[in-house]
Order: structure tokens, then sequence, then C-alpha cells
């Protein structure tokens, strides 16, 4: 059955995951429309991993409703699944196979026939730089290679919809940008992605929008550039061991700050504010940067360590 | 709107990459059933028929030889298919995530189980067939009947494959596999009526022996090489078909318990 073309691709309502008295996912929900790049972002343990794989079928949701393509994850399991490419976060290429092999027998899990497979193969081999790697051995694949390997397996289905968990956790720059090109060309033919890091950069490059999400908990909704602004500002000032009357003057004057161990940061979108208060109180160790998304980031799910 | 099914001919994808991984290294997996049978031929021939000279299977009797050779083909079956399902599932299952990756893709844990348990008796049918070349050439299996044992390596492989299949399922790290086949498999491989008769042993004793499925198994192969089945072999093949279908029924729910989660 065809959906309307202006229904989200994935709606994620009230969704819920318990294990025994441990609740990992509490309360997600969100929607993705049709050639958006979305994002899932939460420090380790928030309860990524564990809503997208109730996304794909892996794990059933203890509550809530999970509908991708307009069907309902747990009837159509076998009708979302053949129209999703999944990249797992761990490596899960089979290691008793080549690299072409691992296209192909990946294929055959979908139904796709021989043929078409070794066309779509030959394909995504040149896409991904892979092709004089055809014959290798899973051994002799380099970090990089694997996971563009991964990639490459993920989308042999020519998915609608392409669920990325962490895919560059873990790469070499070099790998990691190599990916990052693919994974840009791909939006451009506009394939609609969910995608989870932590790496901000990534999210602020590629996430038309995303969600922030701590405790199973959705923080907070939004565009990179929309959350950046209102959460933040443009700039931020960074000082490392302030004294504390800055803090006081911050807080008196109504400015946004965090701290972090001995390093204050305060935000706001007024260059020439944030000059004059670095000369006022730490002419010799502040520094005035550009905001990121990662500001946005701590300011929400807080600084202290995840263990 | 009614949900997808369960179970498809998908499973046949699984199958098929065991295949593909099995033919690479095929001149390994053709080497022991081919050899092993010749081993066992020559030192229970020569080394024994002093001591051995003839056995009484159900009322018949026959040289020890005879009676042993077919039992080769039965214990090989049970070897190749709960190996199969054990160690090697286990491998695929907790160090390769193989099966994580499988379940990204359109196949269930019910598929994915399946096409496992079918290639274990997969396995077993090619190194029956190989096994079963080696033991005609040898006259050891002389009636047309023989070829029955194709089938039957086919059901006794689903039997031993879908056992440990729900072995692995309840197996928490690969050296617990040494308990089961110490415990259970290798005395199934040597109280089943595969190396002496069941009359050799007390009532009691034998009639324990009657519950395991090797017993079943190595009738089976014994009746078809030497031309002896009979509606009494349907009793043999219907209960390794129970057999097989309880422990089926016993690994999805012990994979289902493990895999989803």
């Amino acid at each position: 059955m065809e959906q309307p073309h202006d229904e989200p691709i994935l709606a994620v309502s009230g969704a819920r995951k318990t294990y025994g008295a441990f609740e990992a996912v509490r309360d997600v929900s969100f929607a993705v429309s049709r050639g958006e790049c979305f994002g899932l972002l939460g420090p380790n343990g928030a309860g990524k991993t564990t809503t997208i794989r109730m996304i794909y079928g892996f794990s059933p949701a203890s509550g809530g409703s999970i509908t991708v393509f307009g069907q309902d994850i747990r009837t159509g399991f076998r009708r979302i699944k053949s129209r999703l490419g999944v990249c797992q976060q761990g490596n899960t290429l089979d290691p008793d196979l080549s690299v072409l092999e691992n296209l192909l027998v990946f294929a055959g899990y979908f139904g796709i026939p021989r043929a078409e497979a070794r066309i779509r193969a030959d394909e995504l081999l040149a896409f991904f730089a892979l092709e004089a790697k055809k014959r290798f051995q899973y051994e002799e694949l380099s970090g990089g290679m694997a996971r563009r390997l991964m990639l490459a397996r993920a989308i042999i289905n020519r998915p609608e919809l392409l669920i990325l968990d962490e895919p560059t956790t873990g790469l070499d720059p070099q790998s990691r940008n190599t990916l990052w090109d693919r994974l840009l060309d791909l939006k451009r033919q506009g394939l609609t992605i969910l995608l989870t890091t932590h790496a901000m950069e990534e999210a602020e490059r590629f996430c038309d929008r995303l969600c922030i999400i701590d405790h199973g908990q959705v923080v907070v909704t939004g565009e990179p550039a929309g959350l950046m602004a209102e959460r933040v500002g443009r700039y931020a000032l960074e000082v490392e061991s302030p004294e504390e009357a800055m803090a006081v003057h911050l807080a008196e004057a109504g400015i946004r700050f965090d701290r972090s161990g001995r390093r204050l940061i305060a935000y706001g979108d007024d260059k020439a504010a944030l000059l004059a208060l670095r000369e006022r109180f730490c002419a010799e160790s502040g520094f005035i940067r550009t905001a990121t998304l990662e500001d946005v980031f701590l300011r929400l799910t807080g600084r202290e360590l995840r263990e | 709107m009614t949900a997808d099914a369960r179970f498809t001919g998908l499973f046949w994808a699984v199958w098929r990459r065991n295949l593909l991984v099995y033919r690479r290294i095929w001149a390994i997996n053709f080497l022991p059933p081919m050899l092993e049978p010749l081993f066992y031929l020559i030192a229970f021939g020569l080394g024994f028929s002093g001591l051995i000279t003839e056995v009484v299977w159900n009322g018949r009797a026959m040289a020890y030889t005879d009676f042993f050779a077919p039992s080769m083909l039965a214990a090989t079956v049970m070897w190749q298919a709960f190996l199969e399902t054990s160690y090697s599932s286990f491998v695929r299952m907790f160090y390769q995530k193989t099966y994580d990756a499988l379940l990204a893709t359109p196949l269930t844990v019910e598929e994915i189980i399946v096409a496992e348990i079918v290639w274990g008796a997969t396995r077993a049918v090619i190194a029956a067939t190989l096994m079963l070349g080696v033991i005609a050439a040898l006259g050891y299996a002389p009636s047309w009947q023989a070829l029955v044992v194709l089938p039957i390596a086919f059901l006794g492989g689903l039997a031993f494959g879908a056992m440990g299949m729900a072995t692995t399922s309840v197996t928490s790290s690969i050296d617990m596999f040494n308990l089961p086949i110490f415990l259970v498999i290798t005395p199934m491989f040597l109280f089943s009526g595969t190396f002496f008769p069941l009359g050799g042993l007390p009532a009691w004793a034998a009639s324990m022996a009657t519950v395991l499925p090797l017993y079943h198994l190595a009738e089976l192969t014994r009746s078809a090489c030497l031309g002896l089945l009979s509606p009494a072999s349907l009793g043999h093949a219907l209960f390794l078909a129970v057999f097989a279908a309880i422990f089926l029924v016993l690994s999805l729910a012990g994979m289902r318990r493990r895999l989803v989660r």
C-alpha cells in the first residue's frame, strides 16, 4: 500500500523499552519526513541504539508506536525491513566471505536475484572505492574499508530509509572524510537518513533536523542552526580558571554561561559584548570562538561524565 | 492489515550462505567422512577379527564389520549435524555477530534458525553420501536399499541439528559445549547399538538405549545397507521425526529469548 506523500517516512510516538526494572527508553517521539536527514543525539547510554533497534524491528518496543512507511513495525516488519537499510554500530560483516561475496550474499537475504545483485554490487564497489579490494578477505580490510563495506551492504537493497548507528566512530580523519563525502552524495540523491552520533561536527554537517535524547527521553528537537541560536547564541567566550567575580557578574547581567571543571563558557550573539567581558575579566586567558552544536549538547545534557 | 508471515522460503538464502562457505574448504570437509570408515574398518577388521567373529543383531548372526560399518553412517550424521549447530552456529551468533546482521534484513529469527538446522542436516547428507560410497565400495552396503541412507541421513541430521541448536540457545560460552558432548553425545555414540548390539547389554540398559535418537538412526542405516528395511523401520523414522520436531520447538523458543532483546 502506497502511503500519502506528505506523511512522515518514520513516526516514533511515545516509544518505550524496558529490560526488567531498567528503562532504557522512557518516552521518545519524533518524525522523519522524506528526503530529510534526521539526527538522534545523546550521550552514551541515552537510549539511541535501543531506539534505533526498535525502529528496525530488532527489539520489540515495550510501549508506544512505531510506524515506518506508514506501516506498524509489529505487523509489517518484513515489508518495512525490505525497504530499510541498516548500518549497525559494531562490525557485523561476514568474516567467512570476501568483500564481493559479502554484498552478493546480503542481497540474497533481500531476495534480490543474482544477476541484479551482481550489477548493484559492482556499482557500490565503485561508489565506495572498493573495486580493487573486491576479492579481499575480511582480515585484509582496514577499519575504514570495513565501514565503507558496511555502508555499501546497507544500501544494496536500495532502501528508502537508511539508518546509521554511529557510522564514523573510531575512524581516522581520512576514512571519516571519505565516508562523509559518500554520505553527502547519498543525501543529495534524496535518500532519507536517520543518524545517531555523538560527533557534533557530523550532526551539524548532515542533519536537517535533530533531537537530543538523554536518560531515554527527548530533551529537545529542532534544526541545528535554530537550536544554536535559541540555546547558546552565535559566539562563546571560554576562560580557564576565571575569578569568581566574573561568574557573579554574568549571573547578575543574565548572560548565559556554563562551567565545566575549571573552565567557564559564556554565550551570546553580540561579539562586542563578549569582547568587553574578556577585556574586563580575562584579557589573558579568555578567547572567543564560534558557538557549536557541542555547546548546545553539553548545556542540555550536562557536563558530567557518562560511564 | 494482516501481519507479515514469520516464515518464508527466504531461509534458503541463509542456507546458501553456509553452502558457499562450506564449498570453499570442500577438500578439508570431504576428507574425514572418506577416511574415517577406512581407519575404523582396518582397525576393527584386522585388529578385532580374532577376538570377535560374529555378532547377533535382531536375531541375525553376522560378521562384526558388517554390523559395524553402517553404524558409522549414523554416527557421522550425528557428529556433523550436532557440531554444525553447536560450535559453528555459536561462533556465527556470538563472535561473528552474523545473526545481528541478518536480523536487520527481512529475515526472521525463525527463518535463520531453521536455515541453520537444515544446513546441519545437509552437511550430514553430504558426509553420509561420501562415506556410503567408501563403505559400498568395500562391500559393506550390498543392497540397493542403501540409497535410502540419504533421506535417512537428512532426517537424522534434522534431529541432531535441532538438538545442537537447542543446546546453543542456552549456552553462554563456547567452552560449555564440552558438557553436552562428553555427557550426552559421546555416551550416545558408544551405547546406541553402534559398536555392539543392544542384546549385549543387560535388559534395563538396553531399554534405556532405545530412547537415544542415535539408536534409531543406526537401526535405520544398518537395515538400509543390508537391504532389511521393513515396516518396523517406519517406527524408527517416526521417533526421529518427533525428536526433531520437539527440539526444533525448543530451539526456536530458546533463540527467540536469546536474540530478541
